[in-house]
């Protein structure tokens, strides 16, 4: 690789982080936002940027919509007081934190978040045709499922770290239902690696860009076998996202957090920047899996519109395929967002019983009914 | 008394699925949301930009009132800082070469007459006590200052926030005409 590649590609993974940081930042707003409204409440309307607040309409709009309340929550966790309690262990405390956010982070690294930008030659260096993904690996699933199962060890060493009860009960209960959620997504995606035949994420793309999003009768619908192929993919995709919430300890799911049982939960005891760095950890985590959503049933960055699903051959076409990638994480993340405040949490018993007992079973039904579909489409 | 059985329903499949639990949290939420997006119910006030309107006989801060004729009512007798639970009330009266009282059937008026209001609990029990009605607690909440010492309201600021009492009972007028009807009282024979 020479040496502009690999500027480029530092530059690749910069862009992505920034992006990915601030889009958690305004999904905390948007979290605040939608909780408001939903309760009759106004939320976050306050802080006003200098200069731009006092534009007559667009300003106080702005204001009222508070697009500039991240700025302030993150320089305000910045300078806050870094208080460390006297019981905690403190190398494990210091740790966790780093433990929870860095597995969020790295399953960003195998998602193709665009097909591909045309960038010729950028000041004099030839850059040229270049995939919008970081890591392009063949095992892209193997490796996410990998690194998000790592996850739960950042919130359980924060419960054990913590060293008094609610922290504790709250790791507890986080590995018990990450690791039980964990193996029911495992299996939820086995039928679309079976449709497609590949495990990189990229070729799951042009899977359906060949053929259609999973979502959406993937298989041209000419053989019977294909409309059960679809509800398979369907049935796939409904226990990916419940899974994909019980992964982000989302509401229903929330039990290492459940404040109204556990205080705060595995973050208890933290406080300034260690606990926002649990938040951004939740959020980024919260948009890898819609990403990851979004990348194996609906598409990723392809739209319906001949032309933009395919790969793209010029800057434009691939800049606009970003931009879908992104509406389309942002509509999931949304669906997220508003499932936190739309239903009450699952009782420890009912989440296994669910998990275990119901989930888990019907994943593996899928995956062999999927299996006999396919056989039926292709050997009658 | 009986023992009540609730019977627990069955729950059907359908129910079991979590599906029309989906649906109904979706209906209520998006009723809501919809509903203070467009204003159409409107919950929350605005605090400091829109004014907040107290009901009557609403327990705020303690503040002195003078009467009608612009004169100090309190007469300095100090019960309300014997009756004060956290001893807010801090009274200086003016002694026997003191200042006399601004109004006529008044003995004295206090020399000082002072509130710490960060120790003040809102109590009423002043204005319970007070056989002159000089000390009202009216519609103020919202106390701030910059220091300790700023929140210490003296007599001059607490008669120009009472500012002026306008009850019927005006005890001393018609005491004051009692004594005139006196005077002039037709004594026959």
């Amino acid at each position: 690789m020479d040496w502009e590649l690999i500027v480029f590609n530092c530059v690749k993974v910069l862009v992505v982080f920034g992006v990915a940081l601030t889009g958690c930042a305004y999904a905390v707003l948007a979290e605040r936002k939608v909780s408001a409204l939903i309760q009759d409440r106004v939320g976050p309307n306050r802080v006003a940027f200098p200069l731009i607040g006092s534009i007559p309409v667009i300003g106080p709009f702005l204001t009222k919509l508070g697009i500039w309340q991240p700025l302030v929550d993150g320089l305000k966790t910045l300078v806050k007081e870094d208080y460390t309690p006297d019981h905690v262990r403190k190398v494990y405390y210091w740790l966790a934190p780093m433990i929870a956010m860095l597995p969020a982070i790295l399953v960003l690294a195998v998602i193709p978040f665009g097909s591909t930008l045309n960038f010729g030659s950028v000041a004099g260096y030839e850059i040229g045709v270049q995939k919008m993904v970081i890591a392009d690996l063949n095992v892209g699933i193997l490796y996410t499922f990998g690194i998000v199962s790592l996850s739960v060890y950042g919130i359980v060493l924060a419960g054990y770290a913590a060293n008094s009860k609610y922290p504790f009960l709250g790791g507890i209960r986080s590995s018990a239902q990450m690791i039980s959620y964990e193996i029911a997504m495992g299996m939820s995606v086995i039928p679309v690696f079976m449709m497609v035949g590949d495990l990189n994420l990229g070729e799951i793309i042009k899977y359906q860009s060949d053929n259609s999003w999973m979502l959406f009768l993937p298989g041209a619908g000419q053989h019977p076998a294909d409309f059960g192929i679809w509800a398979c993919m369907l049935v796939s995709f409904i226990i990916f996202t419940v899974a994909a919430f019980a992964e982000t300890n989302r509401l229903p799911f929330d039990l290492p957090e459940a404040e109204t049982e556990l205080v705060a939960g595995f973050n208890t005891e933290y406080s300034s920047m260690r606990f926002a760095i649990f938040f951004m950890g939740e959020y980024i985590a919260m948009i890898a899996g819609c990403a990851m959503i979004v990348v194996l049933f609906c598409g990723g960055w392809m739209l319906p519109i001949p032309g933009y699903d395919v790969r793209a051959q010029d800057l434009t076409t691939g800049l606009i395929q970003i931009l879908s990638f992104g509406v389309k994480t942002a509509f999931f993340l949304g669906i997220m967002i508003w499932v936190r405040w739309m239903l009450p949490r699952f009782r420890y018993d009912q989440l296994m019983d669910l998990g275990w007992r119901r989930i888990l079973p019907l994943a593996l039904a899928n995956i062999v009914l999927t299996a006999v579909f396919i056989f039926w489409k292709h050997a009658v | 008394m009986g023992k009540k059985v609730v019977e627990r329903k069955e729950l059907s499949l359908w129910e079991r699925s979590y599906v029309p639990a989906l649906i109904g949290g979706f209906n209520v939420t998006r009723k809501h949301f919809l509903d203070t997006i467009f204003g159409r119910k409107k919950v929350c006030q605005q605090y400091p930009e829109e004014p907040t309107i107290v009901p009557e006989n609403y327990r705020g801060a303690p503040y002195l009132v003078k009467d009608t004729d612009d004169n100090t009512k309190c007469v300095s007798c100090q019960l309300c800082e014997f009756v004060c639970p956290p001893k807010a009330i801090k009274i200086t009266p003016p002694g026997v070469d003191g200042q006399p009282a601004d109004r006529a059937n008044a003995e004295k008026m206090p020399e000082e007459f002072e509130i710490n209001m960060l120790r003040c609990i809102f109590c009423g029990f002043c204005q319970e006590v007070c056989p002159e009605e000089a000390i009202f607690l009216l519609d103020d909440f919202s106390l701030t200052g910059g220091s300790r010492e700023e929140m210490i309201y003296d007599k001059e600021k607490l008669l120009s926030l009472g500012g002026t009492n306008h009850s019927p009972i005006k005890k001393w007028e018609h005491k004051q005409k009692e004594a005139e009807a006196q005077d002039v009282f037709p004594v026959e024979e």
